[in-house]
């Protein structure tokens, strides 16, 4: 199992090199940062060439690039154009969209496996019928419709929430926003429960079990939902990358300034520092969250093994 | 068994994460209420930091407006620029101005404004090597090609600009290197505020949270999020607050802004989101503020190109121009919140600042007949057809850019005539302009520096002027600027600004399509909420019930 773990840490190293150097190139793509800056004026060449010259953008692309992570050894995530360092920025969105990542994954957690094993136990009855179609309707619907108008009613005509939620960010005011990032995968984690637990409600280790006389809630929890975790577990594991990374439409809606909003302005402004530096921590969260996943694997199957 | 219990150790270890970070979350509030004087009010990140020399974007100016006075102030109702620090400017020959100080002016942290403020700022402004995106509104103090080289690459000989010579603590002198009889009036934009001495002392501290000589002192600035600023009791102007302070809240969606107004969060929101506009008057009634402002909105023709660049293809650019049906796009696109434009100046400046309601005339009024006759008289849309250029990032482009090559289609007769032609981003966008790289009209706005008819045409249309990004060379339209320049009498020196503009009708490079209003709302909360010129509301005057 250790070295299990050490090979895997020591995998992560050229995925992250590899995806650094992707997103460095590809935001270098997207055209010359210092333009924009002028607004609808020219820039005057002097001071262009003075502001790519602090920024060191007056290098070839490979000399910028090994520049960028000398710096990213020594803890030096570069500056965003507004004079702010990058691991400043990062130290305020991350814990943010960290706490919004929370809330969702409890709800997909909850709700999600919650529904998933009440249908799954009841195929072809009117309560799965009814979750099925509303899981669809959910999937159907693009995250931005239902925000808005969650935003609406409860924000507004009912006055429980505050539309937007406030710099800190407390968990409270996250409620709403979580809920609304969590939908799509919620009704995912529904679904995937759902048919893992049907398929093995008729498993022989389950009739072995009922037939030992074991309570039904223990046949449940113990038996038939370990082994159906197996999927949903790999699903959520991705899940906690993809919500941080993809929260930008919610982050957007309830005025949240975390990571997908910060991403967003540096790459409005194609500001390489920000995006690069975002992009590579969540990378990391995304290969992290992934290990974690392999991991759960062992503690819930017992017969997957790790040499 | 044993793995059963590892699962409930860590939802044990997640539980604990979430009461510490829940912990840490709750400490500084959403900020003032109203109950307590204080203005809340929607923000946009600004994009550079808090200097003035290096702000030249609306969401940073609006700060720098409430912490900050200068020379001259521009009155918020008649844009007029008046003396505010300035005892008086005055100049024998439209070159050299000398310039003195009211006694008593002071900055917020005692520090007193002296002549030294301004002329210690203006070199810093100016000096190539701090790379101030404004530095070029320096460009006209005598030495400004000493301290500031134009070309990429070039080294600074100087650090000083020579213009600028102090007299005494109340007095400096400033020498131009050209006439420019209305420079005064351009000294209340931001670039121009004085500094004091502990920006020079402790630059990073200066920029973590800016010390001014205005209304309001800076009470805490969390980068990305928010701005509280508080009444400063002691300022000396003539403008104190009215309010105890004000709250800025940035907003990265004004949609949301728009809610919270509507939920009753905030007080002021000074972007009304576009598919609000219908609904507006019915939401706010008479908290809706829907004011003409310096902006104006044009479709440039890249006059380097080799299309765009014969004899003839003048009558084709007006042609298009009279294809365009700017009443009935400002009513159905805009709802009303742009006025379709008859000039190249904005309603703004007044009829005494050099706006003349009409100078374009027939060119820009919609005649389809006469615009698809002049077209095929310029030789028809070089290769066939057009593309209009805008970026797809910000402002909702799409939509005007769509319904004008819609107008040009139908008068063409022709489904294909024009088509839109978005960039993903701006900076990309701005970037292709730059380098020359567009080959077809492509849209571009111009928000006023300081109300000046000069400020509408010189930058714009001057040869190798700063925003001359259609490469426009006209030696007449540069000789009647230069006179205009020069010019002592005002009145005078506007009728030669305007004899200038009218070179634009018969040579259009740029066709004028509409001038932006400024669009605000409020809540219940506070009064007397103006817009300024600038389409910014004015902070110090609200007040709050």
């Amino acid at each position: 199992m250790g070295r299990y773990v050490i090979r895997r840490l020591l995998q992560m190293i050229p995925v992250f090199i590899g995806s650094t150097f992707l997103i460095f190139f590809m935001v270098y793509a997207l055209g010359d940062p210092v333009a924009a800056l002028f607004g609808e004026r020219a820039p005057d060449p002097a001071t262009a060439q003075q502001i790519r010259h602090d920024l060191y953008l007056d290098h070839s692309l490979g000399a910028q690039y090994l520049h960028y992570m000398k710096n990213i050894f020594v803890g030096d995530f570069g500056t965003a154009f507004n004079g702010q360092s990058v691991t400043a920025l990062m130290g305020s969105a991350f814990p943010v969209t960290i706490r919004l990542t929370i809330v969702a994954i409890i709800f997909e957690i909850i709700i999600g496996i919650l529904l998933g094993v009440i249908t799954g136990m009841r195929r072809g009855k009117p309560v799965d019928t009814g979750v099925l179609l509303l899981t669809l309707v959910v999937i159907s619907v693009p995250t931005f419709v239902t925000g808005y108008v969650l935003q609406y009613v409860f924000g507004v005509r009912l006055g429980w929430t505050a539309p937007s939620v406030s710099p800190s960010a407390p968990f409270n005011e996250l409620i709403l926003p979580g809920l609304v990032l969590a939908l799509v995968s919620l009704a995912y984690v529904t679904r995937l429960t759902r048919t893992s637990i049907a398929e093995n409600t008729r498993a022989d280790y389950v009739r072995t079990a009922i037939a030992k006389g074991l309570p039904r809630r223990r046949v449940i929890t113990r038996h038939l939902l370990r082994n159906s975790l197996i999927p949903v577990i790999t699903f959520i594991g991705t899940d906690i990358g993809a919500l941080m990374g993809g929260a930008i439409v919610t982050e957007r809606i309830f005025n949240i300034h975390g990571v997908g909003y910060q991403l967003y302005q540096g790459i409005l402004r194609n500001n390489a520092p920000t995006v690069v530096g975002f992009v590579t921590v969540l990378v990391l969260v995304f290969l992290l969250a992934n290990l974690l996943v392999d991991l759960l694997y062992a503690v819930l199957d017992p017969r997957i093994r790790y040499a | 068994m044993r793995g059963a219990t590892r699962v409930r150790c860590a939802v044990g270890v997640l539980a604990v994460a979430l009461a510490a970070t829940a912990c840490g979350g709750g400490s500084s509030g959403g900020g003032g209420g109203s109950g307590d004087g204080v203005v809340r009010a929607s923000w946009g990140d600004p994009q550079n930091p808090l200097e003035p020399a290096d702000t030249n974007e609306v969401q940073g100016g609006k700060v720098l407006d409430m912490i900050f006075r200068g020379l001259k102030i521009y009155n918020p109702k008649t844009a007029a620029a008046e003396n505010e620090i300035a005892q008086s400017i005055t100049s024998s020959d439209s070159q050299n101005f000398d310039i003195k100080l009211k006694p008593g002016w002071k900055f917020s942290n005692g520090e007193a404004v002296t002549s030294d403020s301004f002329i210690n700022a203006w070199n810093y402004g100016a000096d190539l090597r701090n790379a101030q995106l404004n530095a070029f509104f320096f460009a006209q103090i005598d030495g400004y090609s000493k301290v500031h080289p134009d070309a990429s690459g070039a080294k600074a000989t100087a650090t000083k600009l020579s213009g600028l010579t102090k007299v005494s603590d109340t007095e400096f002198k400033v020498k131009l290197n050209q006439k420019f009889s209305l420079w005064p009036d351009t000294l209340g934009y931001a670039a121009f505020y004085p500094l004091p001495q502990a920006f020079f002392s402790n630059h990073a501290a200066w920029l973590s949270k800016p010390i001014g000589n205005g209304p309001y002192e800076i009470s805490s600035y969390t980068k990305g999020s928010g701005m509280s600023l508080r009444k400063w009791d002691a300022y000396p102007g003539s403008d104190p607050a009215a309010n105890s302070g004000v709250d800025l809240r940035v907003y990265t969606d004004n949609n949301t802004a728009y809610t919270d107004l509507q939920a009753g969060n905030i007080d002021v929101v000074d972007d009304i989101p576009a598919n609000q506009l219908k609904n507006v008057k019915a939401d706010l009634g008479s908290r809706y503020i829907n004011e003409p402002a310096g902006l104006n909105q044009t479709l440039t023709f890249p006059l380097y190109a080799s299309n765009w660049s014969s004899a003839k293809s003048a009558l084709v650019r007006q042609g298009l121009s009279m294809a365009i049906n700017r009443p009935q796009i400002t009513k159905a696109i805009f709802q009303d919140t742009r006025t379709p434009a008859t000039d190249w100046t904005s309603p703004v400046l007044g009829d005494a600042g050099g706006y003349k309601a009409g100078l374009c005339g027939q060119e820009c009024e919609y005649n389809p007949t006469k615009a698809k006759q002049l077209i095929q008289q310029g030789g028809g849309l070089p290769s066939g057809g057009i593309t209009i250029g805008y970026n797809a990032d910000t402002g909702s482009h799409k939509e005007w850019v769509d319904a004008v090559c819609n107008s040009i289609n139908n008068v063409l007769g022709d489904n294909h005539a024009c088509v839109g032609a978005p960039t993903g981003t701006f900076a990309d966008f701005r970037n292709k302009i730059t380098n020359k790289q567009v080959t077809m009209p492509f849209r571009s706005g111009w928000q006023m520096d300081y109300p000046l008819i000069q400020d509408f045409l010189q930058p714009l249309f001057y040869t190798d002027a700063s925003s001359n990004d259609s490469h426009y060379n006209n030696p007449q339209f540069d000789k009647l600027v230069d006179q205009a320049n020069a010019e002592t009498d005002s009145g005078k020196a506007i009728g030669l600004f305007q004899d200038a503009e009218r070179l634009l009708v018969k040579d259009m490079p740029a066709i004028p399509l509409w001038y932006q209003n400024g669009n605000a709302g409020y809540s219940t909360n506070v009064s007397n909420v103006i817009l300024n010129p600038f389409s910014v509301p004015v902070y110090n005057e609200i007040k709050v019930k």
